[in-house]
């Protein structure tokens, strides 16, 4: 359980690009050139998860999932 | 129709067989080295199924279970897929096969790679090996179902399949049904999970990952997607052993391919060689019809190799150092006087076209990125220079749900690194002469 850790990935069909995650998220989240989100690779730190969760809940198009690894 | 060109390969000597000859040794292969493309009929006339199985044993019976020994058999042949990806075959079929329910196989002959030929030309040609070799596949995996998805643009091919399996109707019972299935033209129809999104009824596009169809796929079931080329070679191994398929290719890449040749050659067409081929015999045999400067290796899909990388081999190992990969088989031939970056250009616009429009970064990163590269090769140029270029590169790759945007941005890649001083020209100068002139590449209008 330890080494378990949490990547946030998005569901690209799904997301309609309204960049409302890289509010919620700047740490971890930045918008390219037409507003679709760049999510940084590897494991969320653990004290970004809440927002992270935030994030996935305000997410319009629920296109945002936190994905168990490692 | 492309025609076949006369490339040879070593011969070798037949054992294993899983044909319904049992222990008859089957037909040596043709003496000239051909493997897919021997005993073609001249004039590419009808070869009938009678003429087929008097060098082909008819596919065993499949039954729910798996034929684990044919598996075997192909995995010691070192068979890799045919399509593109070059997934070893045997490690697919062993994961369709141990899935819950009963099966299905895919036979894949969509070829969406625009300046592809060969699963075209092999459909039309040689109907009975591909539809052996899904019988075959679906022996090995347990499936009772074959579905053949065929571009509804290739006619030649599509009645070739239709009338191979009219034949086998009426004269064998193989337990397995077989369909053909037209499918709509175009890349992303091709891709893997919008072919068989596609055979269940939706539309023909991606779907985001997972599960993948080998876990769940048409009708729900395990899923064995081969392209037919792939297909015919499991038939070649089924009937005449894997040491006779690793006569030919090298220790690690064994086998033959069918290579789609085009471009600044006067004999286009498909050639079969030996993995390992260098690329500059396989361009020569084409007949160049001026020095050739580079080659799209790998077509839409693939990468720039300057003529002085044509000593590689056409293989994985081969082509890895110059940033390259066999691909699906293509090499599309780059005349010196020609603008690498003007033809660049005009394939990612057919990318930014192509692509299904369902995820962002690919639906207006990649007419973007096309237009930017369109600036660089006719002018005017951009005032950032190659820097807005390469970050959008780096921004849209691995980003869509499909692989298709990745492919426009490994060939960006590639001609700025290997046109580079072209693009130094470009900006600093004025967009060179040959990207004045017509394009060397044929790029595909928009789809039907
Ligand atoms: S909030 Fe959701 S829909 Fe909006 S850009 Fe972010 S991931 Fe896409
Ligand atoms: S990446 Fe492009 S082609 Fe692939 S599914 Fe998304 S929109 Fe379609």
């Amino acid at each position: 359980m330890a080494c378990e850790s949490e990547v946030l990935t998005v569901d690209s069909i799904a997301c309609t690009g309204h960049g409302i995650c890289a509010q919620l998220l700047p740490e971890w989240v930045r918008l390219d050139d037409w507003g679709y989100p760049i999510i940084r690779p590897g494991a969320v730190p653990a004290t970004l998860l809440p927002q992270a969760k935030w994030a996935i809940t305000n997410c319009p198009a629920l296109a945002l999932h936190l994905r168990k690894s490692g | 129709m492309p025609t076949a060109l006369d490339f040879r390969t070593r011969p070798g000597a037949p054992p294993a067989n899983f044909g319904t000859n049992g222990g008859t040794r089957p037909p040596a292969p043709a003496e000239n080295g051909f493997r897919l493309l021997a005993h073609l009929p001249p004039g590419g006339g009808w070869t009938s199924l009678a003429e087929h199985r008097t060098r082909y044993p008819a596919p065993p019976a499949a039954t729910s279970r798996p034929l684990t020994a044919l598996i075997d058999e192909i995995e010691r042949a070192g068979l890799r897929g045919r399509g593109g990806a070059g997934f070893p075959t045997a490690t697919k079929m062993r994961s369709v096969a141990s899935g819950r329910a009963r099966p299905i196989v895919v036979a894949n002959a969509t070829e969406g790679e625009p300046a592809s030929y060969k699963d075209k030309l092999l459909a039309t040609v040689q109907p009975h090996l591909i539809i052996d070799g899904a019988l075959y596949a679906a022996a090995a995996v347990g499936a009772d179902q074959v579905l053949i998805g065929v571009d509804r643009t290739a006619p030649a091919a599509v009645a070739a399949l239709r009338r191979a399996l009219d034949e086998r109707a009426r004269v064998e019972r193989s337990g397995v049904t077989v369909q053909v299935v037209e499918t709509p033209p175009g890349y992303v129809s091709g891709e893997e999970s919008a072919l068989v999104h596609f055979l269940n009824g939706g539309a023909a596009l991606p779907t985001a990952s997972p599960p993948r169809p080998f876990e769940r796929g048409v009708a729900k079931r395990p899923t064995l997607v081969n392209n037919v080329e792939t297909l015919a070679h499991v038939a070649q191994i089924a009937t005449r052993g894997a040491t006779w398929f690793r006569s030919a290719g090298s220790p690690d890449e064994p086998g033959t391919m069918l290579v789609s040749v085009s471009g600044a050659v006067a004999r286009a067409g498909v050639a079969e060689v030996a993995l390992g081929t260098p690329l500059a015999r396989i361009i020569e045999q084409a007949c160049p019809t001026t020095p050739a400067a580079a080659a799209l290796v790998g077509g839409f899909f693939g990468t720039w190799v300057p003529a002085s990388g044509f000593s590689a081999p056409l293989s994985r190992a081969g082509l890895t150092p110059l940033g390259a990969a066999p691909g699906a088989g293509v090499l599309i031939v780059l005349p010196e006087g020609a603008c690498g970056l003007a033809e660049t250009a005009a394939v990612l616009r057919w990318y930014a076209a192509e692509g299904a429009g369902q995820c962002g970064p690919c639906a207006f990163g990649l007419p973007a990125l096309a237009a930017e590269a369109a600036a660089l090769a006719h002018g005017p140029v951009p005032a950032q220079g190659l820097g807005r270029l390469q970050r959008w590169g780096g921004e849209i790759e691995g980003r869509g749900a499909c692989k298709h945007p990745d492919g426009a941005v490994r060939l960006l890649r590639s001609a700025l690194r290997i046109f580079a001083a072209d693009a130094d020209a470009h900006l600093h100068r004025r967009p060179c002469r040959g990207s004045l002139g017509g394009r060397v590449i044929p790029v595909p209008g928009p789809r039907r």
